[in-house]
This record gives structure tokens, C-alpha cells and sequence, in this order.
């Protein structure tokens, strides 16, 4: 098990315990998102020019060699959809079963069962008519950057979308249905704040041990589900803010769940110039924020969707920001260890 | 035959060789070196078979799209756009 931070110019290996900086992958090159599958580690780049990319080892990152990249089929003339069938970026990467799934942007999701030698987007989602309802969230175009991949049953999915709201499948892409009732976006037109399908939610976590209960940091709060995301309740009392990017959720208690507020989207920087990370261990009733060993004011690290991450075990967490901060905790967020604040600005934390 | 030549940006990616090919057009010249090299395709091209939006060609030293003719002696310069770094 080793830490993963994919950055805006190469990817970073870091040995736990050890906590000091390897050589890096793919220096100079955006690193958007990564996994492990079974010996393999698949990376996806983002080559300004060039376009996406997924490179995989099957040495631990001491080599990687290319393998497919998702691409969209041709555009039928007249569709009347205004999205681009042009692959933007691999917004998330995720292994389940034999199956690698790429959530992108523009909002379609990949499947690939032949690890990342070829990739099928998946029509029964993409040719939803709801989804020529979806809009970009952060980007020009819809993403997927969140999928669920239930650990008692590798077909059964759940993913967000920004903005197109939480989606369902129990049958592994097959067919799908549009969860999330009781999600609710105040900035929308009151038509549409209940609308589940023009959610912005901007991070989905499941518990692998009750994968019933699910947490969102949503554009407009935090929500949680205890009924695999069918259901949603908000969750008011996070402090300083509930607005944010990531949420981490503790492997083996749903109960037990880690934010980094920010301040509201106006501004999307810690308030007052205070980076703290905001925990739960009661299922969202109340929350302790964790200062210890992070930065004085001012602080202006924001920490994007994938930049917050758990182990396995519950006790170690990760955390990137976008202005080159890393940060690791031994103590589930009592206190926390600077390991660099200089790296290039962080796209993605990954225990793999 | 036109001659194809990829900017060593890109060949720090991917191998991509110099070549002489046949084609009327740039996308012809393109697609006959895309037969014999086909992991350069998805660098240049995107899904829908165009140029990428920050790669810029140029034929004879002028700024050219897949459509634009090509003659037996021209050099056809594959290279990354000052934008999208």
C-alpha cells in the first residue's frame, strides 16, 4: 500500500510511515486520476496538447506502459445535444469485479474488462435523455467523478455527477436509475432546487462496511444516505462552512466521516485563511475540527474533490490542495504531518 | 511524396517517426502514416477524427487543416500549439 498523489505535473509515490517524497512519474504532465487493479496501477494523463492518456505498471510504478484510452464514438449528425463526444479528461478511475470504470468529462462512463486494453463507453447511461439536461460543474461539460462500486456486489454502482446528480445501477451499467431524493440545490430556480438531475454533487463516498451509507459534499451542503443512496438527509451542522470539495468516509464506520470546509462558493478558500478538516464520528450530528499540525493563517490551500483520502484501516488519511500542499495523519486527523508545501498544485490523494 | 514531421514534444510521448507517404490532402498524409504508426493517431486526432484543438499543422510553413491539399515535395510539420500547455 503506498500514497498516490496525482498532480498537476507528474504523480508522486510516497511510502507510508516513511512519508518522504519518491521519484516522480510522468513529470511535467497533469496527472488527473489513478487505481489499482489486482498487481496493476493505472494512471490517466491529461497532455495539454496531446490529449487523455492511461499509462499502467505492473511494477509498482517503476514502469508504465500505454494502454487504451476511452474515446466517445462518432457524434450522429442532428442529435440535437450540445456536448462535444470528445473525451475532456479521466475525471476518476475505479476497479470492481474484472471491471475498470473511467467516469470523464464530458459525462460519459467508460468500462474496460481487459485492464484498460480497450474501454466501451456505456450507451444505457449516456443516451439517457436526462442527460442533455446536465451541465458543467467547474468544467465547460458534465463529469462523472465519483463511482461506487458496492463491495458486496461488484455490479451493483453508484455515481455522481457534476451537475447530474447520483445514479444507480444494479447490474453493472446495464440500466440505470436517477437516485438522490432529498438533495436540494438553493442556488437553482425554485422549479428545479429538488431536481435530481441537476445536482451538483461534488464528491461521493461509500462505507466498504455498511455500503448503505453514503456521503456527499454537495455545491450546497453536505448530505448522507443510509439506504444506498435512494434517500438523502442534509447534514447542517458542519462548521465553519458547508460548502467544500472532499469527503472521506472511514472504511469501517459509517458514522465516521472527514470534510475540509471552505469558505462558500463565492470564494472556495478556507474561511478566514484557516485550513482545518472537519470530522464526524456520530453520522453527521456534530463535528470536531482537526487543526493540529496544519498551517497557520493564512492558508489558502482549497482541496479539491479527489483530494482527500483514507486507508484501508480507517487511521491514515491524505490531503492535497491545489497550491501544492500535502498533508498525511496517523490518527485519523488528530494531528497531521507536512510532507511537502511545494508540490505542483494536487489533482488526487490515493491509498493504492 | 510528402514528408511528415512530428515536433519532438510529441515524440517524448509516443514514437513517431519521420516519414514520406503518399495523399492529396493532410488528413490523407496523416491517416497513410496513422496505418504504419497507429499509436500516433489518438495524439493528433480526437474522437471524432479532428485535429486536436492544440495541435497545429503546418504545410510549406503555413498553418493548415486536414482538408488543405498537400504537394509531392511538401513538408507537413505536426506540432503542439502555444496554447493548452
Amino acid at each position: 500500500m503506498r500514497l498516490y498523489v496525482a498532480t498537476r505535473k507528474g504523480l508522486f509515490t510516497i511510502e507510508p510511515g516513511r512519508w518522504t517524497l519518491g521519484k516522480p512519474s510522468f513529470l511535467g504532465d497533469p496527472v488527473t486520476a489513478l487505481v489499482r487493479q489486482g498487481d496493476s496501477v493505472l494512471a490517466a494523463l491529461n497532455l495539454g496538447h496531446f490529449g487523455v492518456k492511461v499509462r499502467r505498471s505492473d511494477d509498482g510504478g517503476e514502469t508504465w506502459n500505454e494502454v487504451a484510452a476511452p474515446a466517445y464514438p462518432a457524434k450522429p449528425e442532428g442529435a440535437g445535444d450540445k456536448t462535444p463526444w470528445k473525451l475532456v479528461q479521466i475525471w476518476t478511475l475505479e476497479a470492481g469485479g474484472d471491471s475498470l470504470w473511467a467516469g470523464t468529462i464530458p459525462g460519459g462512463l467508460f468500462r474496460s474488462q481487459d485492464r484498460g486494453e480497450s474501454w466501451t463507453l456505456v450507451r444505457s447511461l449516456w443516451d439517457r435523455p436526462e442527460r442533455l439536461e446536465w451541465f458543467g460543474g467547474g468544467y465547460d461539460h458534465p463529469g462523472i467523478h465519483s463511482v461506487c462500486i458496492d463491495p458486496r456486489d461488484a455490479n451493483a454502482m453508484t455515481i455522481a455527477i457534476s451537475c447530474g446528480g447520483v445514479w444507480k445501477s444494479p447490474d453493472a451499467g446495464a440500466s440505470w436509475s436517477l437516485a438522490g431524493k432529498g438533495i436540494y440545490a438553493d442556488f437553482m430556480p425554485p422549479e428545479r432546487r429538488e431536481d435530481p438531475n441537476i445536482q451538483d454533487v461534488h464528491r461521493l463516498v461509500q462505507c466498504s462496511a455498511q455500503p448503505d451509507v453514503l456521503w456527499a459534499q454537495h455545491h450546497n451542503g453536505v448530505f448522507r444516505s443510509t439506504d444506498g443512496g435512494a434517500n438523502w438527509h442534509d447534514v447542517k451542522a458542519l462548521a465553519p462552512s458547508r460548502f467544500g470539495f472532499a469527503v472521506a468516509v472511514h472504511p469501517g464506520d459509517p458514522q465516521t466521516a472527514w470534510f475540509v470546509p471552505a469558505d462558500k462558493d463565492e470564494r472556495r478558500v478556507p474561511l478566514d485563511g484557516k485550513l482545518v478538516v472537519a470530522r464526524t464520528r456520530d453520522g453527521g450530528r456534530s463535528f470536531e475540527l482537526l487543526r493540529r499540525g496544519l498551517p497557520e493563517a493564512p492558508a489558502y490551500d482549497l482541496v479539491y474533490r479527489h483530494g482527500l483520502a483514507v486507508d484501508p484501516t480507517g487511521n491514515l488519511l491524505a490531503m492535497g490542495s491545489t497550491t501544492g500542499g500535502l498533508w498525511v495523519s496517523e490518527d485519523q486527523g488528530d494531528s497531521w504531518r507536512c510532507v511537502s508545501a511545494h508540490l505542483p498544485p494536487i489533482y488526487a490523494v490515493r491509498f493504492a | 511524396m510528402p514528408r511528415v514531421v512530428f515536433t519532438s514534444h510529441l515524440q517524448r510521448h509516443v514514437a513517431c517517426a519521420e516519414s514520406e507517404v503518399g495523399g492529396a490532402t493532410v488528413g490523407a498524409a496523416l491517416e497513410a502514416v496513422f496505418r504504419s504508426q497507429p499509436q500516433v493517431r489518438g495524439y493528433v486526432l480526437d474522437d471524432q477524427g479532428e485535429l486536436r484543438k492544440h495541435v497545429f499543422v503546418f504545410v510549406d510553413g503555413r498553418r493548415a487543416g486536414l482538408h488543405d491539399g498537400v504537394q509531392a515535395a511538401s513538408a507537413i510539420h505536426v506540432l503542439q500549439a502555444l496554447t493548452g500547455g
